[in-house]
């Protein structure tokens, strides 16, 4: 049913860390290497090796400029971009087969794939991106949350999160239940200033961004100044006071 | 947003054969025996072609049932239930009108209230996207609504009544492409509140997330023609509301409905490619688009 749960008794999810993701890429392919072995369709390429190489990924790792209001100088900022599994899923309520639908249990937002019928009108009511239609199977592929591996027991502990979180070597991905105020990513929401995308466009993420710590302002002084001030010693010194009576 | 030629095809001819319908259904029309045969068979063929068209567009044609489900939250759900109760509807009054049952007018209102729904449903699969700003709008749903009621009555050879409906288009066009110019800045997204940086600074695009194309730059930051929007519009504008104003006032019945029904067809055409192609996706700030300037 494509009508939205009312409450979910967990509102899974992920804090994305702008601040220490350096834009790797590993997240992008270890969503593709698990999503290409186990749940649904597998992620298709499209003349991978060829002239006009195309594929289906549900997580796309963007790069920005930005330039600070006050005309400090400008840093790069990596923007990983996937699904907010939000709480007013327009992608849901838009499904005209019921193949879209939000978990009451967890709040994850799923596809039945053998349901879909391939309109492609649920990737419209995105404004974010995050659903590809595959083009080989036809039918529209999204982040799951890895629900194949955070309930999977057959699994070691520390595996059983996101394949994006797990394989991240900043540390910039993190797994929790919003829903729970003392989780992770309750927290880091709360202490880092977590931030949802679009929120004009009601449609109320559950994934926050950490935005990046300001730095390379050049007027503040490095954390490094103190190590930096060298007093010469001996004959330098010597040297450092007579050259510095000359001018 | 890419204009797929199957949907093009879909909402310009079942939204005429559903204009006509209504008419039909209203007893606008009036038609007895043979006649009312082929006019009902017009409509029907339109309105049930224009409907199968739409399916070419689908991964799985062939799971195109599981649509008539989900009425209570999907547009394009209620579209399907409301186009195929329609037509099943209005059979008995096509049999009655062809075979002279004399079932009176019934199914027939009821039919037209029911092509009224059918359309209003088309215009809300795009109206309800917020993520698309220039078709979140009023505007859109009463668009085809009046494309859909413009082209029954130059089929239906009604002369000054067509004549009326197709400057009543014509001025609503206008008006929606004006509103429609500036509705993405209206709608208060860019790149800062996309990717929640507003706080630190002004971002641009430094380099994309990937070298080749993808389902999303393909399907919604779909570009071409904007440039030749311009002329376009006054295409359309004179297609579909002008020649087929002109024709019905001026012209004997006959060639007036071929003439302005061919004119007005080919300018639903120009104008749905134009809808599409104009309408601006949020998705595409992530890419770098700006309102307006791509």
């Amino acid at each position: 049913m494509t009508c939205l749960p009312a409450h979910t008794d967990k509102k899974l999810g992920l804090v994305v860390d702008l601040d220490t993701c350096v834009g790797c890429q590993a997240c992008v392919t270890a969503c593709k290497g698990w999503n290409d072995q186990g749940y649904g369709a597998a992620l298709s390429d499209q003349d991978p090796y060829g002239a006009d190489p195309s594929g289906t990924f549900l997580n796309r790792v963007h790069s920005y400029q930005v330039t600070p209001h006050d005309g400090g100088t400008a840093k790069i900022v990596n923007f990983p971009r996937s699904c907010l599994h939000c709480e007013d899923a327009p992608c849901v309520t838009v499904c005209p087969t019921g193949a879209s639908y939000k978990r009451s249990e967890d709040g994850i937002v799923l596809v039945n794939e053998d349901a879909c019928i391939g309109c492609g009108l649920c990737a419209w009511a995105c404004p974010y991106g995050a659903r590809e239609m595959d083009a080989e199977a036809q039918v529209m592929k999204k982040c799951t949350l890895c629900v194949d591996r955070i309930y999977n027991e057959n699994l070691p502990e520390e595996d059983r999160e996101p394949a994006c979180v797990r394989t991240c070597p900043t540390g910039a991905r993190h797994f929790g239940d919003f829903a729970d105020p003392d989780s992770t990513v309750s927290k880091l929401t709360r202490d880092r200033g977590g931030v949802p995308l679009m929120p004009q466009l009601g449609t109320k993420p559950v994934n926050r961004y950490l935005p990046p710590r300001p730095k390379d302002r050049p007027e503040e002084a490095s954390l490094l100044a103190p190590l930096l001030d060298i007093k010469a010693q001996g004959l330098a010194g010597w040297l450092d006071r007579m050259l510095g009576k000359l001018d | 947003m890419k204009p797929a030629p199957s949907v093009i095809l879909f909402s310009t001819l079942s939204g005429l054969g559903f204009g006509f319908l209504a008419l039909l259904g209203l007893g606008l029309i009036a038609t007895q025996g043979w006649p009312a045969f082929f006019h009902w068979a017009f409509g029907y063929a339109f309105a049930v072609g224009g409907l199968l068209s739409s399916t070419f567009h689908l991964g799985h044609p062939e799971r195109a049932w599981r649509a008539f489900s989900q009425w209570r939250s999907s547009w394009l759900s209620r579209e399907g239930v409301a186009a195929v109760a329609t037509l099943l509807i209005l059979a008995p009054q096509a049999l009655s009108d062809w075979l002279g049952l004399g079932w009176g007018q019934g199914f027939g209102v009821l039919g037209a209230v029911g092509c009224a729904a059918t359309v209003l449903c088309t215009g809300m699969i795009y109206a309800q996207l917020k993520t698309v700003p220039r078709w979140h709008h009023w505007t859109v749903p009463v668009t085809y609504i009046a494309f859909s009621l413009t082209g029954g009555l130059i089929l239906a050879g009604s002369g000054l009544w067509a004549a009326v409906a197709c400057l009543g288009l014509g001025g609503l066009l206008a008006y929606g492409w004006r509103i429609g110019d500036s509705a993405f800045a209206r709608a208060g997204v860019d790149l800062a509140s996309a990717t929640g940086l507003s706080g630190l600074g002004r971002p641009q695009v430094f380099e994309q997330p990937h070298t080749g194309g993808n389902y999303l730059m393909r399907e919604m930051i779909f570009t071409v023609g904007r440039r030749h929007a311009a002329k376009l519009r006054v295409i359309a504008l004179v297609l579909a509301a002008g020649i087929p104003a002109l024709a019905t006032l001026v012209l004997p019945v006959l060639p007036a409905l071929i003439l302005g029904g061919a004119a007005h067809l080919a300018g639903a055409m120009a104008q749905r490619w134009l809808f599409f192609a104009e309408a601006e996706h949020v998705v595409g700030l992530y890419y770098g688009r700006m309102s307006g300037n791509s």
